[in-house]
């Protein structure tokens, strides 16, 4: 265990190296590079750009600028908003619970629905259910998830008038029950895809354990097809579904920016549209390096937890 | 067999040897394994379909996609001789559909030729050298998937300037990392095996084993992850012209017609309904291909 985790550990350590020289790499393939802001003032002369580039080090050799940009990334200081001045790190916790909100959520739902159809489709493999199940995960796969939220919305919002159309509360109520009708509609669309794709691997998962020979031996010692199918199998095969929890995350964070953008939803996702259309770049390259670090932690948080519950890796 | 081998090619020679094939040979050979895969086959019709009306079908309409008629906006489906009825501009909906999924299509097809040939150069060397180069290379890959895709694509689109040439290049430049991986797996797998052994015994060089006789043991794979990354193109080029990165009007494509829509949802749904399944339409094809071609060619991969 011990040496699994520090092998994982490393390896995390190697990807954040690599991300962060990345997102450094993006950040001067910006039009004009960090110094962009400058050049918008009026008044700025060559020789006082040249002067603020000498001051920022951006006339050092790239490598040195690399390590003092990674470093204070290290601890925590992302540079400020061009719009309002406000350190990048605090406009993006600002953002955070809003989009952690709409993941989490569509998240709950993903797993619930997701391994349930799996798990039928799997049980009942090339029965009508699996069957409709397989091409229904298909086709959610191929629906842009935008265009969903907008076929949302006119239904359910335009024509029913069940569910409001967008933002996260109403301004003067912000009950819970008034968050949780606000939440359902981003929600159930980001949940969508994810829902597909749980469901795809839970099948599979499934498939894989119930062709295990301690299967075959549950059922031999004569117990009930429910216990063996969700004590023994269902167990077993949950196991990797921890995993997939954290491979899904750039997709689910993407999901979450294109769903934020058609119920404008104050996520992370509007801040980086919005950062985009006012080229605030320190904020976008906050939020990328951002996404990225949130997804390579993911993934780490994800292995460890498949390692506490799987004496298989934990032995080794 | 001669040295070039192409996407497709596999495919192609079955057809051409399966013709006088006997009854009792059914299913055993990729190309009839494909047509028995009904939703492969349902894919591969829609496909045709789309790119036949996208090409041919401008010229059968009877209205120009950019021509204005303000008396005849917002006009709903089948009223006044368009189909699908009329935007804002009283532009013809059916007549922007099929110029605007010519781009699309094209687009996705371009980006996936790029991502694909990128994919699995990337993905060739790591996979037959391995040791540090290919840890380096699967590891750079590695990073880059830490970000959403979406997030890099937006980043690089506000970069360049938004034409048709640079979206699909940044489309690609996102999306020839599954390929890579797809392609460093099969290869490192290959490269183990006993003609590789024999090639190099031969003295063929270490290029000629890596482009003619790895590679085209891997093909199968390739074309399946080819095929899937079509569908991820048309997608992502949706995403960003939804989102107003992508292709600029006048020019219409699927993505920026239902940025488009967005604000006359209450009104003109038909502006918002169409796109969106044109889209899902395309899309959903290229995913029952490539999962058709995933079974007959009996490429499995840890793709969903």
């Amino acid at each position: 265990m011990a040496r699994y985790l520090l092998v994982r550990i490393l390896q995390s350590l190697v990807l954040l190296v690599l991300v962060s020289l990345i997102g450094f790499a993006v950040l001067h393939l910006a039009p004009g590079g960090p110094l962009a802001q400058f050049a918008l003032i009026p008044g700025m002369s060559q020789a006082d750009i040249a002067r603020i580039a000498a001051q920022m080090g951006l006339d050092r050799p790239l490598p040195i600028q690399y390590w003092e940009w990674f470093s204070r990334l290290l601890i925590g200081d992302w540079g400020h908003s061009y719009r309002d001045s406000q350190p990048v790190l605090a406009v993006i916790s600002a953002h955070l619970p809003a989009t952690l909100e709409l993941m989490i959520s569509a998240l709950f739902i993903a797993v619930v629905l997701g391994v349930w159809i799996g798990v039928m489709g799997a049980v009942r493999r090339y029965s009508v259910f699996d069957s409709l199940a397989t091409i229904g995960a298909m086709i959610a796969l191929s629906i842009p998830t935008f265009w969903f939220g907008l076929v949302v919305i006119y239904l359910f919002s335009v024509k029913l008038g069940w569910l409001p159309a967008g933002s996260r509360f109403t301004i003067g109520d912000g009950s819970f029950l008034d968050y949780v009708h606000h939440l359902i509609g981003p929600a159930l669309v980001l949940a969508l895809v994810e829902v597909a794709i749980w469901s795809r691997y839970m099948r599979a998962s499934m498939l894989d354990a119930i062709s295990q020979d301690y299967i075959r031996t549950a059922q031999a010692k004569g117990l009930p097809r429910r216990i063996v199918l969700l004590r023994h199998a269902l167990r077993n095969a949950l196991l990797p579904m921890i995993t997939l929890a954290g491979l899904e995350l750039p997709t689910l964070l993407g999901g979450a920016l294109v769903t934020e953008t058609v119920f404008t939803w104050p996520g992370m996702g509007r801040l980086f549209l919005d950062s985009l259309s006012y080229r605030d770049y320190p904020v976008v390259m906050g939020l990328l390096t951002f996404s990225a670090l949130l997804v390579l932690f993911g993934n780490l948080l994800a292995d460890l937890c498949c390692a506490l519950a799987d004496p298989r890796i934990r032995l080794t | 067999m001669s040295a070039t081998l192409r996407a497709g090619d596999v495919a192609m020679d079955d057809a051409v040897v399966l013709a006088d094939t006997p009854e009792s040979a059914r299913g055993s050979r990729p190309w009839q394994r494909f047509r028995h895969h009904r939703l492969a086959m349902f894919g591969s019709a829609a496909i045709f379909i789309l790119v036949l009306a996208t090409v041919v079908g401008p010229w059968l309409i009877p209205f120009d996609e950019l021509h204005i008629d303000i008396r005849n906006r917002f006009a709903p489906p089948l009223v006044g001789g368009h189909i699908f009825g009329t935007d804002q501009l009283g532009r013809d909906l059916a007549a922007r559909l099929l110029t605007a999924g010519r781009l699309s299509l094209a687009v996705g097809f371009s980006a996936m030729l790029i991502s694909a040939s990128f994919g699995t150069l990337i993905g060739v060397v790591a996979g037959y050298y391995g040791g540090l180069v290919g840890a380096a290379l699967m590891r750079f890959v590695d990073a880059i998937l830490c970000f959403p895709t979406i997030f890099l694509l937006l980043v690089l689109a506000a970069f360049i300037v938004p034409n048709v040439a640079m979206i699909t290049l940044i489309i690609a430049a996102t999306a020839w990392m599954e390929v890579a991986r797809i392609v460093a797996s099969q290869i490192a797998t290959l490269r183990e095996r006993d003609f590789t052994l024999a090639a190099e015994m031969l003295g063929a060089s270490g290029t000629y084993i890596m482009f003619n006789e790895l590679l085209r043991n891997a093909i199968g794979p390739i074309i399946v992850a080819a095929t899937l990354t079509v569908a991820r193109a048309i997608l992502l080029e949706a995403y960003i012209s939804f989102l107003g990165y992508g292709i600029q009007p006048p020019m219409a494509s699927w993505g920026n017609m239902l940025n488009n829509a967005q604000q006359y949802l209450g009104s003109a749904p038909w502006l918002a309904i169409f796109p969106g399944l044109a889209i899902t339409l395309a899309v959903t094809s290229f995913n029952f291909v490539g999962d058709g071609l995933r079974d007959a060619l009996d490429a499995r991969m840890d793709i969903g």
